[in-house]
């Protein structure tokens, strides 16, 4: 009881930490001071302060949008285990609920930019949503081969220390299926080498163009949302990229949240020494990683 | 030892995967050689470093897999200022899917062959024919003379994976014969390349389909 209150906790207040330090650790690499850790904590809390400013062309899709997009993460979180903890919401099948309430997220956000008739949210919708599908399956491939390895098909099962006996045997499988996700990961997160959180350039604005007409709580919930589904699929990456746990339940809880955090350095470092994909070269990154997924799976399967 | 035979070879088919998806002329004569390199290695660890004339033969190999013909390569790439393959007759996405399905299929139809029973289950019959599938992928579809003749040399890699399943009865001269018709063809390939530019002062190999008197 109180590990799942610990694991609410953590889902719930973690999330703009870590945005806070892939601030740090970018600023720390431009040689700035940066913002404070809790920067991204008072803007939100600044943003539900505002009042809402909603255009009359929209409808309640456009209002949809940001609920649904944080309901859905908020459920996803449920179905993740921390570190070696069980998670809370746990039944055979409950990834394919994990994967697509994300896809439900991505949909309503699109709907919500489609509603605001600007072509401009459209032309970020369109690539959203192309990119999208194509990230899809290298997360379902890498999780379909975690399956075979666990012989079981609910995420807590699978996720259980998947680096357990045989390391030789199933290391080059999950070596791959963590370089998959890793980009997976980047990319559903609107990262760096995929899509700059920083840039209001039209051009080049995959995630940010989508959201320019939310204003106040609205846009308060997406940032909210957008930070906890980084949270949510950071803890899932964690488990394919680290074979430590402590043995300990609280050992184990600041193994987890101090493997996050260096999850978010790791960000910010990829994020300061890299540039930005062209954006003929980002679909050609994802199908690289649904290769490197799902060749990871056939060396499992075969 | 045998047990490492495995990660190599997914590595190893990993730079096929490199050798499809990239357009950097540097990059795809950089993965074949790493991808030449690792593979001349492989015999010692299957067997174990069994004599002096295993290890003559791997070093040998290693340096021509490995250093000579990729120099001579790069050097060939300076000389003609060739960056990147443009516009192939199969683009790079298309190639990379074709390539992840001929290793799916490699792996489906290494299962139903009558193998010896110490090679069921290793990974040797579809890391060589998905590398096979990779080299001829790259001779056929790519337009510069210089991406084919890399072709060329994963195609031989491939073949040499093969290899691998008869390394008992592999003699050490017919393992010499076979790097040494490398060198030769890839050195008759160098002086053809030569005439191309001289002739037409590109290597695109498309000019050659046109006829003239």
């Amino acid at each position: 009881m109180l590990h799942l209150a610990v694991h609410e906790l953590l889902l719930l207040l973690l999330p703009p930490l870590l945005l806070g330090v892939i601030g740090k650790t970018k600023a720390a690499f431009a040689g700035r001071t940066g913002p404070p850790l809790l920067q991204p904590y008072y803007d939100l809390v600044r943003l539900f302060q505002k009042g809402s400013v909603f255009s009359s062309t929209t409808t309640w899709v456009f209002r949809a949008g940001p609920a649904v997009g944080l309901a859905a993460a908020l459920l996803a979180g449920q179905l993740v285990p921390l570190g070696r903890h069980a998670a809370p919401v746990s039944f055979p099948g409950d990834v394919i609920l994990f994967v697509y309430l994300f896809a439900l997220a991505r949909f309503t956000i699109t709907a919500a930019a489609l509603d605001t008739g600007s072509a401009f949210e459209g032309m970020g919708a369109a690539r959203e949503a192309s990119f999208g599908s194509l990230a899809e399956p290298a997360l379902l491939f890498g999780l379909l081969a975690l399956a075979r390895l666990a012989g079981a098909f609910s995420l807590g099962a699978m996720l259980h220390d998947p680096w357990g006996a045989g390391r030789l045997a199933r290391g080059p499988s999950l070596v791959l299926i963590a370089a998959s996700w890793s980009l997976v990961f980047l990319a559903e997160n609107c990262r760096l080498p995929f899509d700059d959180p920083n840039t209001h350039l039209e051009l080049t604005m995959i995630h940010e163009v989508m959201v320019l007409d939310h204003s106040g709580p609205a846009f308060g919930v997406i940032l909210y949302s957008a930070a906890m589904k980084l949270f949510v699929l950071g803890a899932l990456l964690l488990h394919v990229l680290s074979p430590l746990g402590g043995s300990e339940p609280w050992v184990d809880w600041a193994v987890f949240v101090a493997g996050m955090l260096l999850l978010a350095v790791a960000i910010g470092v990829v994020e300061s020494v890299m540039a930005r994909l062209r954006l003929a070269r980002v679909p050609q990154a994802l199908v690289t990683a649904s290769v490197l997924s799902a060749f990871g799976m056939l060396l499992l399967v075969r | 030892m045998a047990t490492l035979t495995d990660p190599i070879l997914v590595l190893v088919m990993l730079f096929n995967f490199v050798l499809l998806g990239t357009s950097w002329m540097k990059v795809t004569i950089r993965a074949a050689a790493a991808q030449g390199a690792i593979l001349s290695l492989l015999p010692l660890f299957v067997q174990g470093l069994s004599g002096w004339h295993a290890v003559a033969l791997a070093a040998a190999a290693v340096t021509l897999k490995g250093f000579v013909l990729p120099g001579l390569l790069q050097k060939a790439i300076r000389d003609v200022h060739i960056r990147h393959e443009v516009q192939p007759y199969v683009g790079f996405l298309p190639s990379l899917f074709l390539g992840a399905a001929g290793t799916g299929l490699a792996v489906v139809f290494a299962g139903s062959l009558p193998l010896a029973p110490e090679h069921v289950g290793s990974l040797v019959v579809p890391a060589s024919l998905s590398t096979l599938l990779t080299g001829l992928l790259l001779l056929t579809t790519r337009k510069k003379a210089i991406s084919q003749v890399v072709g060329y040399f994963v195609l031989e890699n491939g073949i040499f994976i093969f290899g691998l399943l008869l390394l008992d009865a592999m003699p050490f001269m017919v393992e010499i014969g076979v790097l040494l018709d490398l060198f030769v063809a890839i050195f008759v390939m160098g002086i053809i390349l030569n005439h191309i530019r001289d002739e037409f002062s590109s290597l695109d190999t498309q000019l050659l389909a046109k006829l003239k008197d």
